[in-house]
């Protein structure tokens, strides 16, 4: 029964770590890789730190698997986060079917802080006094 | 066909397709965030071609280095963005 869960377990982790590959090679955009090579990595290594787990079944390696993974699932966003955003500054194209790019102009490119107003349809100012 | 069996012939060459699958996207990447992209893959699943041979030879100890190669992975790869991001 022990084999079974672990043969399963190794399956589904090569299998997302191969869809994971083949989505980093495959995918037209940085972003859509990052989409692809984050979540399926993620994914594919803890069924396979699982399934190590399940195999040797003693406290030890249990802790040590479910630490790693603990560990990936923190910190994987957080790279992809600050490599996408990385990437959005150089000035990385998107795919050219792209239907909307929402952070076009938001972001300052002096202080890399985020706005939330648009400035180009921005109100022109009203209170002031019709001469 | 035992479970070691299975990791050893048929989890570690799909794992090392999905490896040669990242190198090319290495190799070829358009740009420097393609390649660290590349990189942080490689790092990820070196992790799981760690826990596989770990199960192929039955040592558990194996998985000591699977953590660290992962805290490596990720203190890189935020030294990566970060300058690139500081070269704007």
């Amino acid at each position: 029964m022990t084999d079974v869960i672990t043969a399963a377990l190794m399956i589904v982790g090569a299998f997302f770590m191969v869809m994971a590959g083949l989505g980093v090679l495959r995918m037209p955009d940085l972003f859509l890789r990052m989409s692809a090579s984050s979540k399926a990595s993620t994914l594919g290594s803890g069924a396979l730190l699982l399934a190590v787990a399940v195999h040797f079944g003693s406290v030890g390696v249990t802790t040590r698997a479910v630490a790693t993974i603990v560990f990936l699932l923190l910190t994987t966003p957080i790279a992809a986060h600050m490599l996408g955003r990385a990437g959005y500054f150089v000035g990385v194209k998107l795919v050219e079917t792209t239907v909307i790019d929402e952070l076009a102009g938001q972001y300052d490119l002096r202080s890399h802080r985020l706005r939330s107003k648009q400035p180009a349809t921005a109100p022109p100012e009203s209170d002031q006094p019709q001469v | 066909m035992n479970v070691s069996d299975l990791a050893l012939y048929g989890i570690l060459p799909a794992l090392m397709l999905a490896i040669l699958l990242t190198v090319a996207r290495l190799l070829r990447g358009p740009s420097l965030p393609d390649r660290v992209v590349a990189l942080d893959l490689l790092t990820t699943l070196g992790i799981g071609v760690i826990a596989t041979y770990a199960i192929a030879t039955g040592q558990a100890a194996f998985l000591d280095v699977a953590i660290a190669t992962a805290l490596i992975s990720f203190l890189g790869t935020v030294a990566f963005a970060y300058y690139i991001e500081r070269t704007v």
